[in-house]
């Protein structure tokens, strides 16, 4: 455990001495505040559902951004450190693998939570600031969409050290997390369309439906944000797939940790098997 | 006899190559033993292989009574290990870099300044490791395996890119170590450098050990021939033959001088001659083998036998 704690910490300073942490938050937060006063403009309701308005805009920045930043730093993670011979000397002290690998993992995740916290909760406190009435079921469904925001982080994060335990260059797993992340934040969901419109409703069924979008971390994370709080559905035009959904918080949430644990424990396996 | 550090019989095969075949040495406490080989004679991975890094494909080691590929930590909290190229993470200072490593083997922080100070690297303790010369990476590179004094220092090709002073004194902090009690193996891949600091040479050749013993020891095996530079200022090559009895190897340098390689044995008989009375001979001068050629030797001997 204190092995774990040392490797975080010195990712923490690591992401705080080049920039990291920093560049994150000011993304996160510069992005957040102007969906929050642009976004309002177009439904023309700065009213009582103001954060509700920007939980909708905010969960579509996630599925965009955390997944891209989580990649671009969980990439370079094992094989960086492997290229730059940095890896060698580590492994040489009393630290297992395994610790090393989950020790990066609280360091990263706790970066990403906190430029996400400070970024989005500056879109929230930004509203609050003028003069906005929030209730206690807008909070709750925020702090929820950041906690998911965190966990979609995550499990890109855990992608990342997947790719950057199994490749032998840096370059090619760049490569592979800039595909992976076409894939699961834009040409999924566009094949999954396509292909509902050339099916027509013939074969696919619900449940396979279902399980489509089980298999990609983002749609998860959309239909929880989207689906799960009545107003929010209302606003993000879910509301007639939130009626339908057979898919319920539990469940997204569930398929959102596996798909942490998965690829961290493959992670896990495939780093401690190679041979430096 | 049971050493700090056994290795028994190890080969290690990666894809294609034989890095390491049936090679078997034990170091004792107290021994600076010198590993020295060309690259990708197996050194690097033969201190792999004692790191627990990698594992052996056959044959076994034992590193402080251990297995080092086992999973246990209680052998490499006493270990001390510099990487050939050592390299850091340059975002962070020297200090955090090493209160790191510190952290690492449960060292206390007050063991930082005092070793960054035995290295020189005092006054710039709180400057990225980014800024740092290749020397001083080096030296930060040391200050980190003698963290927790290591009673087994494995230490790669340590001495590349120091300049003469610091590498003074490294081997001043290395002979320390050593009078300590302390294990110290050190590769390097040429004899030369290692200025006959090590008690013991092991060579190695394409993952063969070819030869094992102290300095001495290696010099009386391999016979190498001292060389002999005469000088006379009277022309009178044509009888040295008849001085020095005869000699196979003889090479006339210039007019009034000439080499000849002598045998251990016969050294002694042909110096009495060559200063015996009516010795047309004016000045000689004795060059015995070099480190550089004893290894050659090795390497050559180890090459033909195959």
């Amino acid at each position: 455990m204190r092995n774990i704690l040392i490797v975080a910490r010195k990712e923490i300073q690591e992401g705080l001495r080049n920039r990291w942490v920093l560049a994150t938050t000011l993304l996160l937060a510069a992005l957040a505040l102007s969906l929050t006063f642009l976004g309002s403009a177009p439904t023309g309701n700065v009213g009582v559902r103001a954060l509700d308005v920007v939980i909708v805009s905010l969960s579509s920045l996630t599925i965009f951004l955390l997944p891209l930043i989580a990649l671009l730093i969980s990439h370079d993670a094992i094989v960086g450190e492997m290229e730059r011979g940095t890896m060698l000397l580590l492994l040489s002290y009393p630290v297992a693998r395994w610790q090393v690998l989950i020790g990066k993992f609280v360091g990263h995740l706790s970066i990403l939570a906190f430029a996400t916290l400070l970024g989005y909760g500056a879109a929230a406190g930004a509203l609050m600031a003028t003069g906005v009435t929030i209730d206690l079921e807008s909070w709750i469904a925020f702090a929820s969409m950041i906690a998911s925001s965190v966990l979609l982080g995550s499990i890109f994060l855990a992608v990342g050290y997947l790719v950057s335990s199994l490749v032998r260059e840096r370059g090619t797993a760049g490569g592979i997390a800039i595909g992976i992340w076409l894939v699961f934040v834009l040409i999924y969901d566009m094949a999954l369309l396509g292909l509902l419109v050339v099916d027509q409703g013939q074969t696919i069924s619900g449940g396979v439906l279902n399980g489509l979008l089980l298999f990609n971390p983002t749609d998860a994370y959309r239909l929880f944000n989207l689906t799960g709080f009545a107003n929010i559905s209302s606003f993000s035009g879910m509301a007639g797939v939130a009626q339908n959904a057979t898919l319920t918080s539990p469940t997204l949430l569930t398929a959102l940790f596996v798909w942490v644990v998965i690829p961290l424990s493959l992670a896990t396996f495939a780093f401690s098997r190679r041979e430096l | 006899m049971t050493g700090t550090l056994e290795v028994r019989r190890v080969s290690k095969r990666f894809s294609k190559v034989d890095a390491v075949r049936e090679v078997s040495f034990s170091l004792p406490e107290g021994e600076t033993v010198a590993l020295v080989g060309h690259n990708g004679a197996g050194k690097t991975t033969l201190m792999k292989l004692m790191l627990g890094l990698i594992r052996p494909t056959s044959g076994s080691i034992t590193v402080l009574g251990d297995d080092p590929a086992a999973g246990e930590f209680r052998a490499r909290r006493q270990l001390g290990y510099l990487p050939e190229n050592v390299s850091f993470n340059g975002a962070l200072t020297g200090q955090e870099t090493l209160a790191f490593y510190a952290r690492l083997k449960r060292q206390s922080m007050r063991a930082v300044p005092p070793l960054l100070d035995r290295v020189g690297l005092t006054h710039a303790a709180n400057r990225r490791v980014g800024t740092y010369s290749k020397g001083m990476r080096q030296r930060l590179g040391l200050a980190q395996a003698l963290l927790g004094e290591p009673r087994v220092l494995l230490l790669d090709e340590p001495t590349t890119g120091l300049d003469p002073a610091l590498r003074q004194s490294f081997y001043e902090i290395i002979e320390e170590l050593r009078s300590h009690g302390a294990t110290v193996l050190l590769s390097s891949h040429a004899l030369t450098e290692l200025e006959e600091r090590a008690s013991r040479v092991v060579i190695m050749n394409r993952g063969i050990k070819v030869a094992d013993g102290t300095l001495d020891e290696l010099r009386r095996i391999a016979q190498l021939p001292t060389r002999l530079r005469l000088k006379f200022s009277a022309p009178g090559i044509p009888d040295i033959p008849k001085w020095l009895r005869p000699i196979g190897d003889l090479r006339q340098v210039d007019r009034n001088m000439v080499e000849v390689n002598v045998a251990p044995e016969q050294k002694i008989d042909v110096l009495r001659q060559a200063v015996g009375l009516g010795s047309p001979i004016d000045d000689l001068d004795v060059i015995p083998p070099s480190l550089d050629e004893l290894y050659a030797h090795f390497l050559l001997t180890q090459e033909t036998a195959r």
